[in-house]
């Protein structure tokens, strides 16, 4: 095994490595600079490097990786947010396939009274996890949807209602303010809720997955992350950087466009893929 | 949350300048503030290291060294680069959609907006250049996607090709190119699902349609917030399928933009538009002047 020393060339070299996964400069040093405290000068292999890395990883994320928590009120109520396309309304298909399959009855709203189909897209998903999806014509008041759901949702004692929304850019101040407006109406029917207002990152995303977090988070209150697309290539680093920053729950990764394709977010396995480690 | 280049040079240079003259050292430590100002950008790390290396020989001859404000200096040398690769060496002109009817075929990762750049640039090429144009849908794996595009066609009083449930892409897209010739369309457009480029299956799918269609531009759509991955699809997207052109999509929001750069500098090819919202008319050509701005914070 050859063995290198960990000196000023190896810690930009990790550094680079780490940039390339999207965890930003200012993470990346950070990350690197706290695996090599105590070690500078020794020689160490590659996969000893990794593994260290890895760890230093781990230990950030570890706090931040709790599965969406259960609670007894009827309805519990689940927002969905998130730029255009991120994932969202994939997402809340997966998570009704797996709250049915735990037992639990599941309805969803379909608050994406704007995009073409958006409607159309999550009725079939309902089909696929066998959950009834309230909708309302296209163009009409998402929040009067939501109210709708609410009442709906608290009539059929069901145990979970998922509530998608639109796509919006968080610099767009008035499709926030519509969101904020969602989340004041259902507030009127229980002030606890929702009770989860999951937004929903795409792994490709770089360094604005920093404001999208702070943005959503200031004006709808979020509780949790979601990261879709961490099948391809993009390795999500920018989750490093958020845990630091914010450090808000990660309930779930998307792994695929199907059903299953949602997975608990593992640290470990994020770590090992974050800095090419072989486990 | 970003700190602009300027800001960035600013301060680096304010404690220089306290020492005198400016050495090439001093320039080297500028242009690491240009290498996290273009990471923080989310240009890709080759790509900025290439870029950065470029500036170099640039920024260390005597304008710089030499002007009262080399911070500024430095800003306009790397502003001026920027611009000048994001731009290239020929104007691509118009989309080239002569000899009727022409396909133009639309690609790129899940969610990145191929559908709607889709109904855009058709509504575009009706409104601006008076062709009849033609959208099929070819995504037979996103749920209601077809119906999407339909949807769109009937907003922008644009064509769709039929849907017919249970045929595979190749069979569309053969379906679309005798309709758009027997109807005597201009140019038709195919919209493909949205395929990662490690999907071997599905790329395959993509070269297969390309191969039927022979597409006179392949777009390659992208999302303007895209990370470092920018060049893993660049690469892969251009080497497996070919694609003559980049749209950049969701500029409209706070993004620095900087896969912009790394798009050009990986393929070569122009970028030719810039999405700038969901609306149908939310589309534009590409300015380099305005992105190279965005991304240095300016
Ligand atoms: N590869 C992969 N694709 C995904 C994943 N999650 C979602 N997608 C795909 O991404 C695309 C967009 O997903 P949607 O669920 O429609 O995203 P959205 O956020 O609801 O989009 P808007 O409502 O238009 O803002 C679709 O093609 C999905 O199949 C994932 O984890 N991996
Ligand atoms: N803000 C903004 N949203 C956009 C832009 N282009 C597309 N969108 C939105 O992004 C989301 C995804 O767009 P689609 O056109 O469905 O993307 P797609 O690439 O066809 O998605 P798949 O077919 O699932 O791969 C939708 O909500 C669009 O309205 C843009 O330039 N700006
Ligand atoms: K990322
Ligand atoms: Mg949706
Ligand atoms: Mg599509």
């Amino acid at each position: 095994v050859i063995r290198r020393e960990l000196d000023d060339d190896m810690l930009e070299q990790l550094e680079e490595l780490l940039i390339t996964a999207d965890m930003g400069v200012d993470t990346a040093l950070r990350v690197t600079a706290n695996m090599a405290e105590g070690r500078f000068g020794k020689k160490l292999s590659t996969q000893e490097i990794k593994e260290l890395l890895a760890a230093e990883v781990t230990r950030i994320m570890e706090p931040v990786a709790r599965p969406m928590p259960l609670y007894p009120s009827k309805p519990q109520v689940v927002l969905v947010v998130g730029v255009n396309g991120s994932g969202k309304t994939t997402t809340i298909g997966k998570l009704a396939s797996q709250f049915r399959a735990a037992g639990k009855s599941v309805v969803i709203a379909a608050g994406d009274t704007f995009r073409a189909a958006a409607v159309e897209q999550l009725q079939v998903w309902g089909e696929r996890a066998g959950v009834p999806v309230l909708t309302a014509p296209e163009g009409s008041d998402p929040a009067s949807l939501a109210w709708d759901a609410m009442e709906q949702a608290q009539k059929d004692g069901a145990d979970l209602l998922m509530i998608d929304t639109a796509g919006r850019l968080q610099n767009r101040a008035d499709l926030m303010e519509e969101l904020a407006k969602i989340v004041r109406v259902i507030r009127k029917k229980d002030p606890d809720a929702p009770h989860n207002t999951l937004l929903v990152l795409d792994a490709t995303t770089g360094q604005n997955a920093l404001s999208q977090v702070k943005t959503f988070q200031e004006l709808a209150d979020v509780s949790g992350l979601v990261m879709t697309k961490l099948d391809g290539t993009a390795k999500g680093g920018v989750l490093v950087a958020l845990a630091d920053k914010f450090g808000l729950p990660i309930h779930a990764i998307g792994v695929g466009e199907q059903i299953d394709d949602l997975a608990p977010f593992d640290p470990e396995e994020f770590a090992a893929a974050l800095t090419g480690l072989d486990r | 949350m970003f700190e602009s280049l300027s800001d960035r040079l600013s301060g680096v240079f304010e404690r220089l300048t306290k020492q005198g003259a400016l050495s090439e050292d001093d320039v080297k430590t500028a242009l690491r503030e240009v290498r996290v100002a273009l990471l923080e950008a989310d240009v890709s790390l080759p790509v900025a290291r290439d870029f950065v290396k470029a500036v170099q020989d640039k920024a260390t001859g005597q304008a710089v060294t030499k002007s009262v404000t080399p911070g500024q200096q430095v800003v306009k040398i790397v502003h001026d680069e920027l611009v000048h690769v994001l731009t290239g060496d020929e104007d691509p002109g118009k989309l080239k959609v002569d000899n009727p009817p022409a396909p133009i075929l639309m690609v790129g990762l899940q969610g990145s907006g191929k559908t709607t750049t889709t109904a855009k640039l058709a509504k575009r090429l009706k409104e601006r250049e008076g062709k009849k144009v033609l959208m099929a849908s070819l995504d037979v794996n996103r749920p209601a996607a077809m119906e999407q595009l339909q949807i769109l066609g009937v907003q922008i009083g644009v064509d769709t090709l039929p849907i017919v449930k249970g045929e595979s892409p190749v069979q569309i897209a053969k379906r679309a190119k005798t309709q758009a010739s027997l109807g005597g369309y201009d140019v038709y457009m195919l919209d493909t699902a949205g395929r990662l480029h490690i999907d071997a299956e599905l790329i395959q799918q993509a070269a297969e349609v390309r191969d039927v269609a022979n597409p006179r531009e392949t777009l390659l759509v992208v999302d303007g917030l895209t990370g470092q991955d920018a060049v893993n699809v660049a690469t892969e997207f251009d080497d497996k399928i070919g694609v003559s052109g980049v749209v950049l999509t969701r500029m409209d929001g706070d993004g620095r933009g900087g896969a912009a750069l790394s798009m050009r500098a990986v393929t070569g090819k122009p970028i030719r538009f810039v999405g700038l919202g969901e609306k149908m008319d939310a589309i534009e050509e590409f300015h380099a002047e305005r992105i190279a701005g965005r991304i240095l914070g300016m």
